[in-house]
């Protein structure tokens, strides 16, 4: 009797161990911060090592990103930057309670990541088809045959573990989707699209590193 | 300080706005030859991208301190990453680089 009393003087989203729903997001969206800490560092390693091998084969790297398709890259910049402003909408549609605007802007920011990687596979299909996946079947002008192979080795390597966070962001957002349908979401409660949508625009910021690094050092040569 | 902020839908639309033109000013630049400082362009331009992302996107801007430490503290570790690791390879005196 005194536990259902105790429940019901709390907000039904409030977990017992919070002071209240302020202090509740607070926890949240750290806990979303140091996550990306870590991120930050797991993806910092490999842009390390792709500035190492390029100050070491400047020429091979230019030349190995000519290769690129620089308009499917743009595109692909343009969607996701797109999705990142779908993302910012829909937190914004939870922090004011409009659960319809919520599950619009979820859709949308999921249709984008889809067409994301869409773009992205196909970008795949052209390289293999172009003998520029390194291995037995590569194929490059022979003066950088070698060296075109690290670039393209860390290509697909930082590309692909990208396309891994997409994947699982899109996974992310169908839960909340879920929850959203479900009513679980309002205006006092939305912690869950407010640290996915972090997780999302943390995502769009490694597109924008890897865009100029990856398909536009080389172009103007 | 951290009170609940809850930022207009027209500051999003601006920051769009100016993420979409920066992105139309890197893949324009990338196809003048500016020598070494056609990356220090494409770099700074990320960087700046970045930076309007985690402020306005990721709400930093209005977050509480503890979030902002956090934030700037991984910087200081990937500077730490970046730095310390590139003093050793460019000084490598019996090897050219970069």
């Amino acid at each position: 009797m005194s536990l259902e009393t105790h429940a019901a003087a709390h907000h039904p989203s409030l977990a017992h161990h919070f002071e209240n729903l302020e202090e509740q997001r607070e926890a949240a969206t750290l806990g979303m911060w140091c996550f990306l800490v870590t991120e930050v560092l797991f993806f910092g390693g490999l842009f390390l090592t792709y500035t190492l091998y390029r100050a070491w084969y400047p020429d091979a790297f230019a030349a190995a990103s000519h290769e690129m398709l620089i308009w499917a890259g743009t595109i692909n910049t343009v969607v996701l930057i797109t999705s990142s402003l779908t993302m910012a909408l829909a937190v914004h549609a939870a922090q004011t309670g409009n659960r319809r605007t919520l599950i619009g802007f979820l859709v949308a920011t999921m249709v984008l990541g889809v067409a994301f990687l869409g773009i992205k596979a196909f970008e795949y299909r052209t390289g293999f088809l172009e003998g520029h996946f390194p291995g037995p079947g590569f194929r490059f002008e022979a003066k950088y045959f070698q060296h075109a192979q690290i670039f393209f080795s860390l290509y697909y390597l930082m590309t692909a573990l990208h396309a891994v966070h997409m994947i699982i962001g899109l996974g992310i957002m169908g839960v909340m989707l879920w929850m959203s349908w479900r009513g679980t979401i309002n205006a006092d409660y939305y912690n869950p699209i407010e640290i996915s949508g972090l997780y999302w625009h943390f995502v769009d910021i490694v597109w924008i590193f890897l865009f100029p690094l990856l398909y536009l050092i080389g172009r103007h040569a | 300080m951290s009170d609940t902020h809850i930022a207009s839908r027209s500051l999003y639309f601006k920051i769009f706005g100016i993420l979409m033109v920066c992105t139309y000013l890197t893949v324009q630049m990338a196809f003048v030859d500016l020598g070494p400082f056609n990356t220090v362009v494409a770099l700074g331009i990320a960087v700046f991208k970045a930076t309007i992302v985690v402020l306005f996107f990721m709400h930093v801007w209005h977050s509480s301190r503890m979030t902002w430490a956090v934030v700037l503290g991984s910087l200081f570790w990937l500077g730490i990453l970046l730095v310390v690791t590139l003093t050793d390879y460019v000084t490598r005196a019996w090897q050219t680089f970069g």
